[in-house]
């Protein structure tokens, strides 16, 4: 008689499913297939698609590279850490180390153009999290991610980390300087 | 071993001795574990709430992490047990499988839980309940959650040893009820889940005791939410269970179709495994190819499952009632539904939190390009306060009501006030989801002491906004533990305090079910005589679809203005 007791008819895989239901289904199924086509239409037409482009790596290859990339694009220092900010040549390659509990350097870029820009962690997971946009993107030791980004406004952004990595978490925020 | 099988003389179900002490043992642990949870909650709340700031950082992400483990792990996991011994040996009346291996479990999941709680406590494994590598907590933090997890599954076990057993000693005809094979995924599910979360936490505790030197992150990440997501829908399946259990004994409610609920239940089973995927969509190292497939359980096939349950659980009520003579309009069968039954309110409160907030939320957060929007942000908590807490903790709150007066034999205390906690409970915890996606959607980070970022080099601000969230974030969490420590109060106030109850006749033999009439069989056999129409389930389902739309594009929207990306 209920949901708590067998079912009342013995063959009940038999029985036939009422119209409504069947409507239900069949509409609930439609809006599945939507969902998943919404995501292949935006890869083929979106503008905001996170790149696939990684490599295995290890901190200190990662470091090195993105130590030799602000030795030679540093423009000035900031802070009275002297954080180095460094030009990334527009359409070039731009490094961002993630670290306990900094992002390293600070960038700078210009408006409308593309850049590479190559994320990895040298410690714990670390998570990419640009404000005001509001794009947020996991950051991994032994990961080096290369994420496209074409910047669309000028003005000074801020990187908050958003993967907890421990006591110094809520310090660990990083800058990019938008032309 | 030999035992007793009383019948309850108030619902005409019947408790096997050794099953029914276990599951009053496991429920009584899992409210002591949403006693330590919910105070934890409380100091969460009270820290993230930018006008108090309770705690030191330190203290905050070590309670935090207790926080998810006492909720996610210990609460349900305890609570589960009771629900699956109950749906294996009292719905079918038969006795337990292997009782002593039940005590076993038992204890084990007792002790891990001490042990891990132990190793939270003493400050070196605040790692969250994600324990993220290569941040390390003690070895006996990986430990404890290991021998939960070897309870649990031993309790699985002992579910289909007993489904083994009443097969065999006939104690029913058929199939077995709907919501045993409800209660049977959710087990099925949990082997999986707890198999995968093996295979990662035991490397883990390897690796924090030195025999292991290196745990790939993202490898990590991917094989842990084969155990973190799966566990959830252990939860979906056992709190929608009870969804049809409580519709099914508050109104004797009967499944629109059996065919249809069951092969929602094995849709299930059968995409689960890839739950782990939508954690891992703004990660590196994942081709976007896998990340569609595999985005909301492939193909959405899980969200199709639960958007059939979210249409005949009320489908179900609305027949009952339409039976009964509520008849008129659209909704006077919702109308005059026992709004002042906590098991009925706090189940409905469950159910239509679970979908609008948690599900639509669910969906959009697990979006392959939308997640960039969410991921990692007080969004992410938001959504699953809405299905874990609302959903499923409110679902356990709710037939709690049922099973102090059936299987603890005592009357419910201060019957006012239990009518006012599922509400109290399950509409601000419902406002906290929604103001955490609030904030969440501005961007703040969850797991996040300051969102000041005192001692950072640079300033940022939040927008007002965001704070005015939080703000909200504090008001409702405060609220939403009231709520929860009214019910414990209740429920452990009833146990001590209550009028005892009549425990019914005990006899030394199961009673069998009786088989089903063949005459009620051969009317629904021919269909109309029947079957009902549920208009009005109709137009709350056509409600969700519209809203669930709507929500999706306009983060499409959002996510179109952002910088480009490729």
């Amino acid at each position: 008689m209920s949901a708590i007791l067998p079912p009342s008819e013995r063959l009940w895989w038999k029985q036939p499913i009422d119209k409504t239901e069947w409507a239900w289904i069949g509409i609930a199924f439609i809006w599945a297939m939507t969902m998943f086509g919404m995501m292949i239409y935006w890869h083929i037409y979106g503008k905001q698609n996170l790149s696939n482009e990684a490599y295995k790596t290890t901190p200190e290859m990662f470091a090195a590279k993105a130590e030799k990339f602000i030795a030679e694009n540093t423009v000035r220092t900031e802070t009275d850490q002297n954080i180095p900010v460094v030009k990334v040549p527009a359409g070039g390659d731009g490094y961002l180390i993630a670290r306990l509990w900094n992002w390293y350097p600070i960038l700078e870029l210009e408006a409308g153009k593309q850049y590479k820009i190559h994320l990895s962690s040298m410690d714990y997971q670390h998570g990419f999290s640009l404000q005001p946009v509001n794009i947020n993107i996991q950051v991994l030791p032994g990961y080096e991610h290369v994420v496209k980004m074409t910047p669309t406004k000028s003005g000074t952004y801020s990187i908050v980390c958003n993967e907890y990595c421990g006591i110094g978490h809520h310090t660990m925020l990083g800058r990019i300087y938008v032309k | 071993m030999s035992t007793t099988y009383r019948t309850c003389p108030a619902s005409g179900l019947q408790f096997e001795n050794q099953a029914e002490k276990l599951m009053r043992w496991n429920a009584v642990v899992g409210v002591l574990w949403l006693l330590v949870g919910g105070i934890t909650a409380l100091l969460v709340i009270l820290t993230r709430w930018p006008a108090i700031k309770l705690l030191p950082a330190d203290q905050f992400y070590m309670i935090l992490t207790a926080h998810g483990i006492d909720m996610i792990i210990m609460w349900i996991l305890h609570f589960e047990m009771a629900v699956l011994y109950f749906a294996s040996s009292t719905l079918l009346r038969c006795r337990l499988a292997t009782p002593k291996l039940a005590w076993v479990a038992f204890v084990l999941m007792v002790v891990g839980g001490i042990m891990c709680n132990v190793a939270i406590f003493q400050g070196e494994s605040s790692v969250m309940f994600t324990s993220y590598v290569p941040m390390q907590a003690a070895p006996h933090f990986y430990l404890g959650i290991i021998l939960v997890a070897v309870g649990a599954l031993i309790g699985c076990g002992i579910f289909f040893g007993t489904l083994v057993v009443a097969k065999k000693e006939q104690t029913y005809t058929g199939s077995i009820p709907l919501v045993t094979f409800g209660a049977m995924t959710a087990a099925i599910i949990a082997v999986f889940t707890i198999a995968a979360g093996a295979s990662i936490l035991l490397p883990t505790f390897f690796w924090s005791v030195g025999l292991i030197k290196e745990i790939d992150a993202e490898l990590y990440r991917m094989v842990w939410w084969a155990l973190g997501h799966s566990s959830q829908q252990v939860n979906v399946a056992a709190h929608v269970s009870i969804w049809y259990l409580i519709a099914a004994v508050v109104f004797g409610a009967k499944p629109l179709s059996e065919k249809v609920s069951r092969f929602a239940f094995l849709l299930y089973i059968l995409f689960l495994q890839l739950a782990s995927a939508h954690h891992l969509l703004s990660d590196p190292g994942m081709s976007a190819e896998w990340k569609v497939l595999n985005t909301s359980y492939f193909m959405y096939f899980a969200v199709l499952a639960s958007m059939i349950h979210g249409f005949t659980v009320p489908g179900a009520i609305e027949a009952a009632q339409r039976k009964k003579g509520f008849t008129n309009g659209l909704f006077e069968w919702l109308r005059k539904a026992p709004w002042g039954n906590p098991v009925f309110s706090g189940m409905f409160i469950s159910l239509v939190g679970f979908g609008f907030l948690g599900g639509i939320s669910g969906v959009v957060l697990g979006t392959e390009q939308i997640n960039m929007l969410m991921h990692n942000t007080f969004y992410v908590p938001g959504h699953f306060h809405a299905t874990v807490v609302v959903g499923t903790t409110l679902a356990f709150m709710s037939i709690t009501y049922l099973l102090v007066p059936l299987l603890f034999r005592r009357e419910m205390i201060l019957p006012k006030l239990c009518q006012i906690q599922p509400y109290l409970y399950g509409i601000s915890m419902s406002v906290l989801g929604l103001v955490m996606m609030g904030a969440g959607t501005l961007g703040v980070s969850r797991r996040h002491w300051d969102m000041a970022f005192s001692g950072a080099p640079f300033q940022y601000e939040w927008p007002g906004a965001a704070y005015l969230m939080m703000g909200l974030t504090g008001i409702f969490g405060v609220l939403a533990v009231l709520g929860g420590a009214l019910w414990i109060v209740l429920v452990v106030g009833s146990l001590l305090f209550g009028k005892k109850l009549e425990g019914g006749a005990v006899s030394d033999n199961p009673t069998p079910i009786p088989a089903a009439q063949p005459v009620a069989a051969s009317a629904s056999h021919t269909g109309s005589e029947e079957h009902v129409a549920v208009p009005g389930t109709v137009v709350l389902a056509s409600l969700l679809l519209v809203s669930f739309i709507l929500y999706y594009f306009v983060n499409w929207k959002y996510l179109s203005e952002v910088w480009l990306l490729s």
